[in-house]
């Protein structure tokens, strides 16, 4: 085969495994958001569909696939039904620069753990966050509903102002590694001391990971900044008039995003698929055995990341009540803003007397 | 393998269809946007040019041409916001008092 | 290969352009400008500036063109009557831009020293232009940020309501 067929053959393997792993990520993160959100609040969660309810987002997938399609009457209809696909494929899309393990080659395949290895693939992931806005917004708008309007308007209003904190608060990583290249960035916190030389310790970066935490709760819209879908004063925000396959939609894009912020900290903050250990266990001997543990542990640490991340998710919005509008844009603009700009300032000194 | 002069006549159409665009439309916003599309224009002659000629200064002029836009963007919207108010009308005939 | 993403998305580009023209309402206007927008980053792309398609898609389509939709739906901006432009703009200037048109297709179908794009053309880095705006064109980059801290504060100035208005809507 040329190696051109050979690269596109690979490209497309990756892509429908990565989706469908993604896919099954989302629904299970679902069932996991619900287990957890029970057990805080003192009852079961969902516990009757399969052993403790692990069958539960097979049956919500199909009750969701099943009902049926309503359009209500004065949409604008050709945005209303693109608004869905745009939200979701922006937040499929950005998981394809993400690398889930390290450089591993098989049969040609240039890098079978990254979709795609691009040069900026930070700024890929933060411009097609920025594009996703639209779903939300164009929802909105064409549900020709008060409420909707208001959820747009308030969801475009929070995000335009956390994109700004979230981005620069990443500005200390990049500094540090010297790159926009995800690969390259993770392979900057690759060292024999394990855990003390990731980025959130070893790079001096414990405060943007905080700052970065806080503006990415809002810019995925979850609690306590998830004042778009407010059920208490706008019904259900931005997506009330939606039913069905469409509303499953935003709810998938919604925890898409949710494990695509996962990722983006895992990588920049916690390591990437680097062990926490370091060097401190021995490698087995055995080479057989070495081959798993080097094809297959890189992802295993990369997953628990990402799900040690998703917990912390669930346990803020079971433990924190909602902002008031006023009360977020401030923190936005007053507290958050400031505070990454001051963390640029203060890590370049620090790289800066380190170098 | 492209020409260059594929990108710049490319650009040179998109700049006219902004000019007419501002020519024709009667809203204020959408007149606002052909003026984006004219900068978006230029934008893209300019890297056709930093390909040809000097990679690094070219760009930094783009990007500079961003951030002017950015702002521009900032306070035109803002000037918007201010004529809807004063006016409750955005057509741009019923605007041109240059007073509020 | 190169050929096809170029036609694709110059296409895209000038479907774009064309539309934002026909289209009546302002949002559907603003949508095909994203269009245009982020076609022309990967546009940017085959000219070897990826730091700048990436610029593009964050700061144009990202954030100026939400903007735009923001204040639609803000001022509900309903369909605009179509018009075909006043006199002034059918005597001086459709043919001001036929002209200019017409001059550059003509200067650039002549020109012989122009090069070709390739897909193996040398990509410039987000660290030489990082070396180059933060050295020796530190002075412009400082400027254009006063110019954006001005651009704010008059934004803001505007936008807000003034006090003997609010005194009296309420």
């Amino acid at each position: 085969m040329s190696p051109l067929l050979t690269f596109f053959l690979w490209s497309l393997l990756k892509c429908v495994v990565v989706t469908v792993v993604l896919l099954i990520g989302v629904a299970y993160t679902v069932l996991l958001e619900r287990k957890l959100v029970g057990r805080i609040q003192n009852r079961w969660g969902p516990n009757r569909v399969g052993p403790f309810g692990l069958l539960q987002p097979l049956v919500d997938g199909a009750k969701l696939f099943l009902k049926e399609e309503l359009i209500p009457g004065n949409v604008y209809k050709p945005l209303f039904l693109i608004a869905p696909i745009i939200a979701l494929g922006c937040a499929l899309i950005s998981i394809s620069v993400v690398p889930f393990g390290g450089p591993f080659t098989i049969w040609g395949s240039p890098n079978l753990f990254q979709i795609s290895d691009v040069n900026f693939g930070l700024l890929v992931i933060l411009g097609i966050t920025s594009i996703g806005i639209y779903g939300i917004a164009l929802a909105g708008w064409s549900s020709n509903n008060k409420f909707s309007l208001l959820g747009a308007l308030r969801s475009s209003a929070q995000m335009i102002s956390y994109e700004l904190a979230l981005g620069l608060s990443l500005v200390g990583v990049g500094m540090r590694a010297g790159s926009l290249n995800l690969r390259v960035i993770i392979e900057s916190q690759t060292s024999n001391k394990g855990l003390l030389s990731w980025n959130i310790f070893g790079g001096m970066q414990f405060f943007a990971f905080f700052l970065y935490l806080m503006a990415a709760y809002a810019e995925t819209n979850r609690s306590p900044f998830d004042l778009p879908e407010a059920e208490s004063e706008l019904v259900a925000g931005y997506h009330t008039e939606y039913s069905s396959m469409k509303f499953a939609m935003f709810f998938m894009a919604e925890y898409a995003n949710m494990i695509t912020v996962g990722c983006v900290a895992t990588m920049l903050f916690l390591g990437g698929w680097t062990s926490p250990f370091g060097n401190l266990v021995p490698m087995p001997h055995n080479t057989f055995l070495l081959g798993l543990v080097q094809a297959f542990g890189p992802i295993m640490w990369f997953v628990i990341k990402v799900f040690s991340f998703l917990f912390l998710y669930v346990w803020v919005r079971g433990t924190l009540p909602r902002f008031r509008y006023d009360q977020l844009m401030g923190f936005g603009w007053r507290v958050l803003l400031p505070l990454t700009i001051l963390n640029i300032v203060g890590s370049s000194l620090w790289f800066a007397y380190h170098s | 393998m492209i020409p260059i002069s594929w990108y710049l006549l490319l650009s040179g159409a998109l700049f006219s269809l902004g000019v007419i665009g501002f020519l024709i439309k009667r809203n204020l916003i959408t007149v606002f946007m052909s003026i984006e599309l004219m900068l978006n224009a230029v934008n893209l002659s300019f890297v056709a040019f930093a390909h040809e000629l000097n990679p690094v200064k070219g760009q930094i002029f783009v990007f500079f041409v961003m951030m002017v836009a950015a702002a521009e963007a900032a306070v035109g919207l803002a000037i918007i916001i201010a004529v809807f108010r004063a006016r409750a009308t955005l057509a741009v005939d019923q605007i041109d008092l240059m007073k509020l | 290969m190169l050929l096809i993403i170029f036609i694709l998305f110059a296409g895209l580009c000038l479907a774009g352009a064309i539309n934002l023209l026909l289209q009546t309402h302002p949002i559907n206007s603003a949508l095909s400008l994203i269009v245009v927008m982020v076609s022309l980053a990967v546009l940017y792309l085959t000219l070897g500036a990826e730091f700048l398609a990436a610029a593009q898609v964050i700061v144009y389509a990202g954030a100026i063109m939400v903007l735009f939709t923001f204040v639609v739906m803000l001022l509900n901006a309903g369909k605009e009557e179509r018009t075909l432009g006043s006199f002034a703009s059918w005597s001086v200037g459709f043919p001001a831009v036929a002209v200019i048109l017409a001059v550059i297709a003509s200067v650039l179908i002549k020109s012989q020293g122009l090069g070709t794009v390739h897909l193996s053309d040398k990509i410039t880095s987000t660290q030489e232009l990082s070396a180059m705006l933060f050295k020796e064109l530190v002075l412009p980059f400082e400027v254009t940020s006063v110019l954006v801290l001005i651009a704010i504060l008059g934004a803001v100035a505007l936008a807000r309501r003034g006090d003997g208005e609010r005194k009296g809507g309420q």
